[in-house]
């Protein structure tokens, strides 16, 4: 028997963890939220987080090894599309600049569901420029007192916590002086309202926060060094967006070619042209995650990630597009444009005038396509930096 | 699982040839040579295909080669576009070795596999250089084999095929030709009598075409009409598929070229690549170089490992990487300025292959009529 928290490298030894777990939790009789607890606390709820918070230290790919077993034994799942920012940047952003009190309290009922989170960070007069954010927290006592007013928030109606980044110091340079903490989402000067988008239903939130009382042991990392610490979650967060895997066919492109082979009738040459494009499209961006994944599993992670969302953003703007003209005559109508409030997201779901809207918000959300674009030419291609004449000026002396 | 990475061994087999190139093969020569009357390197491609065995890759040990596939050839030709080397790589190591593989061994087809097998191990051997006569604009998965040429019964050729890709530099030409019996496959030396290969005045300087007449030419017949349309359907699948990284190459290049100069070149007081407008552009073009090592790397992958879903992969790397090479091209032109149209500056040659790529071995736009039957996405009726 190795030493307790010694990596667990070997798939079989995984293997041999699950079918253990399965053993003491048969999932045909245990209550599943009892089954995910249990799973967590056998270090299989993602394998590469350290022993004692939901992992063994093993490699990420290896996840796939225990998923497979579980799959295979009907064992309930912790429904990741709901908590999509909890487990995607919370947590990994946790793991990295948390206490040991606060990963102890909080990743747990994170990755079991039991506690849904979002995230505090756009504002009104804070979008790519995402550092000029204007929401207080000021220093009393053990507490910080936050007023502001966030954007944008996925999840904030159903949320328990939400990660949260504040001005603390207002007389240095903009970066220089934000803090990041975890905010409870039921203290009483929380108020959320839907914000109704394009298509409809309301996914986002605006959030506005007035004397909201944060403690002092609800910061991640240090006084002043929110920044930093919002980089783990921003970076997770374009992974998270733009880097699932996929099968062939998967993603906007499966709907249209669907609606294609369904409908000869709808089929005209210059839609085929364009279609045939957009399936090479789709099918090249898919090799490239592909050979992406690749890379991360040798061990040679390359740039290449930076243009994953960018080239997904693009394709689901013209497949959609292309879908709602095939159809013609039918994509006159719309499904529904009732205010709903759902509580996942999917981009290819509903009918095609929804898909065709929603696309929409895929170059903007996690990071504009044009700011991508900066980002990829200069960190990639090493050109000159865009001009940032107040990255220097104290943040009150900004022009607002 | 595919394999989309290049191995250690495929790095270092790049490290060779990249380095061979650099030292030989620098633009202000190939510039210098392509108005002589020999376009190619000659002295550089015995170097590559002797030397450096870069002719023996697909080839197994058995049959002579070097017992790699055609994932390590792929990276010769990224390095050979990078380069834009005027060596008759393509036509000789890609589209006559891979006929010539689909033979070997092959006896009692009304044709001579031990033939086959020889002059493929000289081909790997680098000791001789050959060409596919077919118009380079042939594509893969029609199923039509060409009838330009007639054998007769006496076993000689007769007819003409335009635009053969590299068949000035080579001394045995491979011809599908069409006999009382069916198609067949036959070597013709380039001495013989009665052969013209009158090169055309090519778009691209770097690897010129040329028009291939027989008139009553003797040749040796090497398959008959079971394997000859397999031999050479096998031959420009595998040619367009590896096509894909000589534009893969091309494109590379192009970009890393532009980005250095926008770094370089200041106007109005600042550095060309400062400007937003621009950057955007070459982190777009760089998203599609990034897609395009995948696409090729698959198409390299599928061929070497006999994956049935090589002719997707083919159609997908063609189609991409094709228009890919030719807006890197047409970028570097555009972003160098007035340098980037004048004949001193190589980006011509970039812009010429990668305009000639575009048509060879079927353009981006046939091959994705191709797809449209291979993925089922048919085209409207009427």
């Amino acid at each position: 028997m190795p030493p307790a928290n010694t990596p667990v490298t070997d798939p079989d030894e995984l293997r041999r963890r699950t079918q253990a777990l399965l053993a003491e939790h048969d999932p045909a009789v245990t209550e599943p939220l009892d089954f995910l607890r249990a799973r967590y606390d056998a270090g299989l709820a993602w394998v590469h987080f350290p022993h004692g918070h939901g992992g063994l230290d093993a490699p990420r790919a290896l996840q796939a090894v225990v998923d497979a077993e579980l799959a295979a034994a009907g064992a309930p799942d912790n429904d990741p599309g709901r908590n999509g920012i909890g487990l995607g940047m919370a947590a990994p952003t946790i793991l990295r600049y948390g206490t040991e009190e606060q990963k102890e309290r909080f990743l747990r009922p994170l990755w079991t569901g039991e506690e849904v989170w979002c995230q505090l960070f756009s504002e009104p007069g804070a979008g790519s420029d995402l550092a000029a954010l204007a929401t207080r927290a000021v220093r009393d006592g053990d507490s910080w007192v936050v007023d502001g007013q966030k954007v944008w928030t996925s999840s904030a109606h159903n949320a328990r916590w939400a990660i949260l980044i504040a001005r603390t110091d207002p007389d240095v340079p903009k970066h220089r002086g934000i803090t990041y903490f975890v905010c409870d989402m039921t203290d009483p000067g929380v108020e959320v309202r839907p914000l109704r988008q394009i298509t409809g239903e309301a996914e986002f939130n605006e959030v506005f926060l007035t004397g909201v009382r944060v403690p002092d042991a609800h910061r991640l990392g240090g006084v002043g060094e929110g920044w930093k610490v919002a980089q783990t979650t921003l970076n997770n967060e374009r992974v998270a967006i733009g880097g699932r895997r996929m099968p062939r066919e998967s993603g906007m492109i499966g709907k249209a070619a669907a609606t294609w082979r369904e409908r000869p009738e709808l089929r005209t040459h210059g839609l085929h042209q364009r279609l045939l494009s957009g399936w090479v499209g789709a099918e090249v961006a898919r090799l490239t995650g592909e050979r992406l994944r690749q890379q991360l599993t040798a061990g040679h992670p390359g740039p290449e990630g930076a243009g994953t969302k960018l080239a997904f953003a693009r394709l689901a703007q013209e497949l959609s597009g292309l879908e709602v003209e095939l159809l013609g005559e039918e994509g006159l109508s719309y499904d529904d444009w009732t205010l709903r409030r759902p509580e996942t997201v999917d981009f290819t779901g509903r009918e095609a005038g929804y898909r065709y809207l929603r696309a929409k918000g895929n170059s903007i959300e996690g990071g504009t396509s044009e700011v991508l674009r900066n980002i990829i030419a200069e960190r990639v291609l090493g050109l000159p930096a865009e001009p940032r004449t107040d990255k220097d000026l104290p943040w009150k002396e900004l022009a607002r | 699982m595919t394999d989309l990475l290049y191995s250690e061994i495929e790095e270092e087999l790049r490290a060779s040839v990249r380095a061979l190139l650099s030292d030989r093969c620098p633009p202000e020569s190939t510039l210098a040579r392509c108005e002589t009357g020999e376009p190619y390197d000659r002295g550089l491609w015995q170097t590559l295909a002797r030397d450096l065995g870069a002719a023996s890759l697909a080839v197994p040990e058995e049959a002579g080669g070097a017992g790699a596939s055609v994932r390590e050839a792929a990276v010769v030709l990224e390095e050979l576009g990078r380069a834009a080397a005027p060596t008759p790589y393509l036509g000789s190591a890609v589209l006559a070795t891979t006929a010539l593989l689909a033979l070997e061994g092959t006896d009692g087809d009304g044709g001579d596999g031990g033939e086959a097998s020889k002059l493929l191990a000289s081909l790997a051997a680098g000791e001789r250089t050959a060409a596919l006569a077919v118009p380079l604009s042939a594509m893969p998965g029609t199923g039509a084999f060409p009838l330009a040429v007639r054998a007769d019964s006496a076993g000689t050729l007769t007819g003409t095929v335009t635009s053969v890709a590299d068949a000035a530099a080579a001394d045995l030409l491979i011809v599908p030709a069409e006999g009382r019996d069916g198609p067949g496959l036959y070597a013709v030396e380039t001495t013989a009598a009665a052969l013209a290969v009158v090169p055309r005045t090519s778009l691209d300087l770097t690897r010129p075409v040329a028009d291939v007449t027989l008139t009553g030419t003797a040749a040796r017949r090497l398959a008959g009409a079971e394997q000859a349309p397999a031999a050479l359907e096998r031959a420009l699948l595998t040619g367009a598929g590896l096509l894909a990284s000589e534009q893969l190459g091309i494109a590379e290049w192009c970009l890393t070229a532009t980005v250095a100069y926008l770094k370089d070149r200041r106007q109005f007081g600042r550095q060309l690549g400062s400007f937003q407008a621009l950057k955007h552009r070459l982190a777009d073009l760089w998203l599609e170089v990034v897609g395009a090592r995948a696409a090729a790397r698959y198409a390299a992958d599928t061929l070497a490992t006999g994956d049935p879903d090589a002719p997707v992969a083919v159609a997908v790397a063609a189609s991409h990487c094709g228009e890919l090479a030719v807006r890197a091209a047409e970028e570097c032109v555009q972003l160098h300025g007035g340098i980037g149209m004048t004949w001193e500056h190589p980006a011509h040659l970039y812009l010429k292959r990668a305009k000639a790529d575009q048509i060879a071995l079927g353009t981006p736009d046939r091959h994705r009529a191709a797809l449209a039957a291979l993925v089922d996405l048919p085209a409207p009726v009427g």
